[in-house]
């Protein structure tokens, strides 16, 4: 185990450092300008789009007003107190699909990464089965587990019951985990792949010329490496899931408070032409997943400060990194990933 | 650690990239809902001949649509008519025809509209008030009429109308040695009958759609308006507190309870009843007509046949007016053509086609007398006493929140979660909360 090895030169501040900063901005301005027109700006639009209510009705004319009312923060009491009962089954049906399929695809989805990058025969075709629920559109996905979950469907005769899952509430949530979870896991196994074959076999041969065995392996070596990659994917897993939105509305239907997220308050909402309550829930939406995806980069990254230079694993975490860093020697890089950084730093 | 910032930043920067979809998504739509419903429609003027598009659901008739818009495309070659087929669910058509209105597209000219939206788009001005004179004439069902109006003007000319009718299977009833039952105890009856034999001990008695949708709206309406019920008054006022309203939902209710109406029918829409029907599972199923072609399609004339609903304690069926209407973009280019489209698309020759092709029920009253008409669809009649005794759903602007209200209170009912009492009740605040 070569642990420990690489020393951060946090104290280089020279003239080429500086030309690369300016590098740097140059390269992002083109992001930044995309962002602020597709995201920043439409995000205050929702904002101001949240405090105006629904246009009235002239009784004599019967038309529609024009204008629609500036009612202040009303959308949102609103939200809380009138609309209250279904906001919160919303929220809780949405926190309980976001922790629920994502604790379940990612446990998965490490299996099938397992399986995946093991060298043995036929293992194309393995990847590719395994893929295959991810290249399914959620809608078209939606519909098959429509017919599974359907009162004569697959599911019923398997178990050889009558179950409703549909109507019930506790077997609609199910049906979706699990439609969820069968089509997002391999998600989370391809990135965890990626991440699984940076990783030298070195590290390994060396684990078991030490004795350890296959659990120790799996526990000591692959997941502390593989950690940065699957982080990124359970992250991006969760704020997908919490945006969960077209699998419950095909499957179950719209208006079901059994499976009913904040997305789907959203859509309800604005197709009644609600738009001003609907940006009211799609900003509180955002603050949700804007909390949950802060708290997890927190929480993931001082867990990371505190076990990653004990693992001994610095140097398979640290190649992503390494790309965007032309100052540092690619030797120590495991072969497979060393062709590339030394490429971007010739250039 | 010099490089965890870079990926910290990264990581917050997707995390706000994949939240702010969803806020971004409706944002578009709030822009332009403000400036919409301007000017156009109380001026229409019918001018402006070209190439127009007619735009309804999807066309389950295997290209019928099609086959009749190529003749019109014949007649008038510098009128092409093109198919702009939507969705097959109602929610989708209505949410693309409103997207459009709202977009102040040019892309659709001629719309198909479930007339319960009618009100909700003359109220936008998404569609423009049409000539009753060059539309209207004696033989057009009065009932079917009515849909189409908004304040007393005609903003969706009728094409095709709809009302319950009862399917049942014959060869069982027979088998049983039962008349087909005109009350309901004696669909009761007949179910117990038929139970009593062997291999139909599991029948399901009387079906529906009873799924948490807007057929639920329509069945439910039906035992409500039967017992003499009502959602709104004709000053708009809500009505629904009645005991006539909790007798009758009552007698839905005791149906689910009774083992009467299938549990199954509780996520029942038009093709999983339809499916139940035709594989010898359900005695009685109450449909829409156009399901006509197909049930004889699967099960051919022996073995199913058609009747009105039945009374319920003496008081005649009312069931629920379905259908659909034509209306006029108001941002149509070539208004003139979409005129002379719809009146031809509703003449007696397109009435007559849409029903020989699709099952419709034509909003003509002549096509239900027709000799020709009465031998190829002998339900014909049936249909027409249905149509008489039927009702409109509420014409209310937001229909869709009165339809989600009435949902959300009927189905905890209908699932025997709460009392007949308690979901009227429910349903009485809710709609006072909308009007």
């Amino acid at each position: 185990m070569s642990a420990n090895t690489y020393v951060p030169d946090v104290n280089r501040r020279s003239k080429s450092s500086r030309a690369q900063a300016r590098l740097a901005w140059l390269l992002i301005t083109p992001t930044i300008l995309v962002l602020t027109i597709v995201i920043i700006l439409p995000v205050f639009q929702s904002l101001r789009q949240s405090l105006y209510g629904k246009a009235g009705l002239d009784p004599e004319t019967g038309f529609v007003s024009d204008v629609e009312p500036f009612v202040g923060l009303d959308n949102y009491t609103a939200i809380f107190t009138d609309a209250g009962s279904r906001f919160w089954t919303a929220a809780w049906n949405t926190t309980l699909f976001g922790v629920v399929t994502v604790v379940l695809e990612t446990i998965l989805g490490v299996a099938m990464a397992l399986i995946m990058h093991r060298a043995m025969r036929g293992r194309g075709f393995v990847r590719a089965a395994i893929l295959v629920p991810w290249a399914i559109p959620t809608a078209v996905s939606a519909i098959l587990w429509g017919w599974i979950f359907n009162q004569n469907g697959v599911a019923n005769a398997i178990l050889g019951q009558h179950i409703m899952w549909a109507s019930g509430n506790a077997t609609a949530k199910l049906a979706i985990i699990i439609a969820d979870v069968w089509k997002t896991a391999p998600y989370i196994g391809l990135l965890t792949l990626a991440g699984l074959q940076v990783i030298p076999d070195e590290v390994y041969e060396a684990a078991k010329i030490d004795g350890a065995n296959a659990w120790k392996r799996f526990t000591r070596i692959t997941l502390p490496l593989v950690k940065p990659a699957l982080v990124v994917a359970v992250l991006f897993r969760a704020l997908d899931a919490l945006r969960m939105f077209d699998l419950p509305y095909i499957l179950i239907g719209p208006r079901k408070g059994s499976v009913e997220t904040i997305s789907m308050l959203v859509q309800d909402e604005a197709s009644n032409l609600r738009y001003g309550s609907a940006a009211a829930y799609a900003l509180i939406l955002f603050l949700y997943v804007f909390i949950f995806a802060f708290a997890f980069t927190r929480i993931t990254h001082a867990d990371l400060g505190a076990t990653a230079p004990r693992s001994g694993g610095r140097r398979g975490r640290r190649l992503p990194a390494t790309v965007f860093l032309p100052r540092r020697s690619p030797s120590a890089v495991g072969a497979s990933g060393a062709a590339e950084p030394t490429e971007r730093s010739a250039s | 650690m010099a490089s965890r910032l870079p990926r910290r930043r990264f990581i917050q920067g997707s995390a706000v990239v994949a939240a702010l979809s969803a806020a971004a998504a409706c944002s578009g739509g709030g822009s332009n809902s403000s400036g919409t419903s301007a000017s156009a429609a109380s001026t229409a003027d019918f001018t402006g001949t070209g190439p127009i598009t007619w735009v309804q659901g999807k066309d389950n008739s295997d290209g019928k649509v099609q086959e009749r818009i190529d003749e019109w495309n014949e007649l008038y070659p510098d009128e092409k008519v093109t198919l702009i087929e939507l969705s097959a669910e109602a929610d989708q058509q209505r949410q693309s025809l409103i997207n459009n209105a709202q977009t102040q597209s040019d892309a659709y000219d001629v719309i198909s509209i479930d007339n319960v939206w009618v009100a909700e788009f003359a109220a936008n001005q998404w569609v423009v008030p049409l000539p009753e004179d060059d539309l209207k004439n004696d033989d057009i069902v009065e009932s079917v009429w009515q849909t189409g109006l908004y304040m007393d003007r005609l903003y969706g000319m009728p094409f095709a109308t709809d009302s319950s009718i009862m399917f049942y299977r014959k060869d069982f009833l027979e088998e049983a040695g039962v008349e087909v039952p005109t009350t309901w105890d004696e669909v009761k009856s007949a179910i117990d009958a038929v139970r009593a034999l062997p291999g139909h001990e599991k029948i399901g008695g009387f079906g529906g759609q009873f799924a948490k949708y807007e057929g639920l709206t329509c069945c439910a309406s039906e035992f409500i308006n039967t017992a003499g019920g009502s959602f709104y008054d004709d000053e708009g006022n809500v009505t629904i507190n009645s005991p006539e309203a909790i007798a009758g939902l009552q007698v839905l209710i005791d149906g689910f309870k009774d083992g009467y109406i299938p549990k199954e029918a509780l996520e029942w829409k038009e093709e999983d009843g339809r499916n139940a029907f035709e594989s010898g599972d359900l005695l009685f199923y109450r449909q829409w007509p156009y399901q006509y072609a197909n049930n004889m399609a699967a099960l051919g004339e022996e073995k199913f046949g058609v009747a009105a609903l039945p009374t319920i304690e003496g008081k005649d069926f009312v069931p629920t007016l379905g259908g659909h209407n034509c209306g006029i973009s108001a941002y149509s280019k070539n208004k003139a053509t979409a005129l002379k489209f719809v009146q031809w698309w509703t003449s007696q020759e397109s009435e007559k086609y849409a029903l020989e092709t699709q099952t419709l029920a034509p909003i003509l009253g002549s096509l239900y007398e027709d000799s020709e008409m009465l031998e190829q669809f002998p339900y014909l009649p049936t249909l027409r006493e249905s149509l008489d005794s039927a009702k409109g759903r509420p014409k209310a602007v937001s229909y869709g929140d009165v339809t989600a209200a009435i949902q959300d209170a009927l189905y905890p009912a209908v699932q025997q979660q709460v009392t007949a009492e308690e979901a009227i009740s429910n349903l009485e605040t809710a709609l006072k909360a909308l009007s």
